[in-house]
């Protein structure tokens, strides 16, 4: 009988290996969204300030990095930052720096726009009804915001964990860093080995970032109001 | 019977643009017990005038008495005085995040800080006279109009307010959602509620108040018994707005 090659999967400690790989992704996801988040709710509350001049600067930091490709400023970061600062970061440092920053970015843009969508005849309504700015706040602004928030943020975080497979370029040694050691490693024993590898490492993607896709959604409907 | 004096107005003058004042010198006096309709044409100052009283509003210059305590927007003390002063909006503005009955236990509970007990059976005696304890579970986007905005009021009256409100309630409801929430108004008219009530409703209007103010361009144009204003107003802008509410047959 051919052999398919899906033995590749579990020669030796590959699939542990591989799942080790996810692990590293998924931490620099995890580390970066944390951050973004902590970083981002005051960020998007400064965007929303009066003042022209800090709404044109944190303008100009949003848009700086969304139109930088990721890519770019991972090698800025960790190439850049080495050559000319004389900074040296481990890739994977490098990459919390990157994804923080450009999370921050986007979760400031979302915390923004959640604060201004909410009426101005909620703060009037608890005004009126005796409370203090605090409270206002407390009760009626922040949960409000969180909700209409939380769908945006898992769809940010779900692009976070996709965009980790591009780490691989300043040599962290992540799922598809690991999956290509193994393909290498196999080349001759199982000629079909990438299939089956990056087939593994497409499932792995999709059962983390499915879920939260689907959270996602479920929200949006669930909040609606 | 000399009643309490509750609220005055002294020479309020209010503008958002520097050179067009919306309120020009209002001087009112409330008191206790007494209700008070204001109408007028739209963009006559009415609404501005109330969200002045609740200090919502900065005011340009004039003093605003509850009491006798001058009341200030800047002031410290300015979310306990508004304690006192219940209003209700056009929009209704529930908490979308809570249901009806953590709506309206909301403010008692957390600013009041009253026990639970309490309040949540005075919340249930208030709902089911306005003819909807059944939906206390139920979300804000469950409710039609009217009974949204019955919640507003059962959430307002909730903090005991000495003075209540009412800014255009019926504005934005279905003509057959309109008798359900001005029933409620009626009622607590009748009860000896302090109020002032702004609203396009005419037979209401009639019905409810002491007394009439009828506002135009920033002032008061004319202030009299509901009967005198609505059968023989005094002045000829007053003729005109009444006379935009009845149609001659063809």
């Amino acid at each position: 009988m051919q052999d398919s090659g899906i033995q590749v999967l579990f020669q030796g400690t590959n699939f542990l290996r591989l799942l080790e790989g996810l692990l590293v992704s998924l931490r620099i996801s995890i580390i970066a969204m944390g951050l973004s988040v902590v970083l981002g709710i005051p960020f998007g509350v400064i965007m929303t300030s009066k003042n022209m001049i800090i709404r044109f600067i944190s303008r100009i930091y949003l848009e700086t990095v969304r139109i930088m490709p990721q890519l770019v400023l991972l090698f800025l970061v960790y190439f850049g930052a080495a050559k000319h600062v004389g900074v040296n970061f481990s890739g994977g440092m490098a990459a919390v720096i990157v994804f923080t920053f450009w999370g921050t970015a986007e979760m400031g843009d979302l915390v923004r726009s959640a604060l201004i969508s909410i009426p101005v005849h909620q703060y009037e309504s608890g005004f009126a009804l005796g409370m203090t700015k605090i409270q206002v706040h407390w009760y009626l602004i922040i949960p409000q915001t969180v909700r209409r928030l939380l769908p945006s943020l898992m769809n940010l975080l779900t692009r976070m964990i996709k965009t980790t497979s591009l780490v691989v370029l300043i040599g962290v040694v992540e799922v598809v860093k690991v999956g290509k050691q193994i393909i290498d490693a196999s080349r001759y024993t199982t000629p079909t080995a990438a299939l089956w590898v990056y087939g593994a490492i497409f499932l792995m993607y999709f059962a983390i970032c499915y879920p939260f896709s689907m959270a996602s959604a479920l929200l949006e409907k669930k909040l609606k109001d | 019977m000399k009643q309490e004096q509750i609220l005055k107005v002294e020479q309020l003058v209010k503008s958002y643009d520097k050179n067009k004042p919306v309120l020009k010198d209002i001087s009112f006096c409330l008191k206790k017990g007494e209700v008070v309709v204001i109408v007028g044409p739209s963009g006559c100052g009415k609404s501005t005038f109330l969200r002045c009283i609740n200090m919502l509003e900065p005011i340009d210059s004039g003093t605003i008495y509850f009491k006798d305590q001058v009341i200030r927007r800047e002031e410290k003390n300015v979310h306990e005085i508004r304690q006192k002063i219940g209003m209700v909006f056009q929009s209704y503005d529930l908490f979308p995040h809570k249901n009806i009955i953590g709506n309206i236990l909301l403010a008692p509970l957390k600013v009041q800080k009253r026990t639970k007990k309490e309040v949540e059976f005075e919340a249930e005696v208030l709902l089911d006279r306005v003819g909807l304890l059944d939906k206390k579970e139920a979300y804000p986007r469950q409710l039609s109009g009217g009974q949204k905005q019955r919640v507003a009021i059962v959430r307002s009256l909730m903090m005991h307010p000495e003075i209540l409100l009412l800014d255009e309630i019926t504005a934005a409801l279905d003509p057959e959602m309109v008798r359900e929430v001005l029933q409620v108004v009626l009622e607590l008219a009748k009860e000896g509620n302090t109020m002032v009530i702004v609203t396009h409703e005419m037979e209401f209007a009639k019905a409810v108040a002491d007394r009439v103010l009828f506002m135009d361009e920033g002032v008061i144009v004319e202030e009299s018994t509901p009967q005198e204003f609505f059968h023989s107003p005094k002045t000829e802008r007053a003729k005109q707005f009444l006379n935009t509410f009845h149609y001659e047959a063809i």
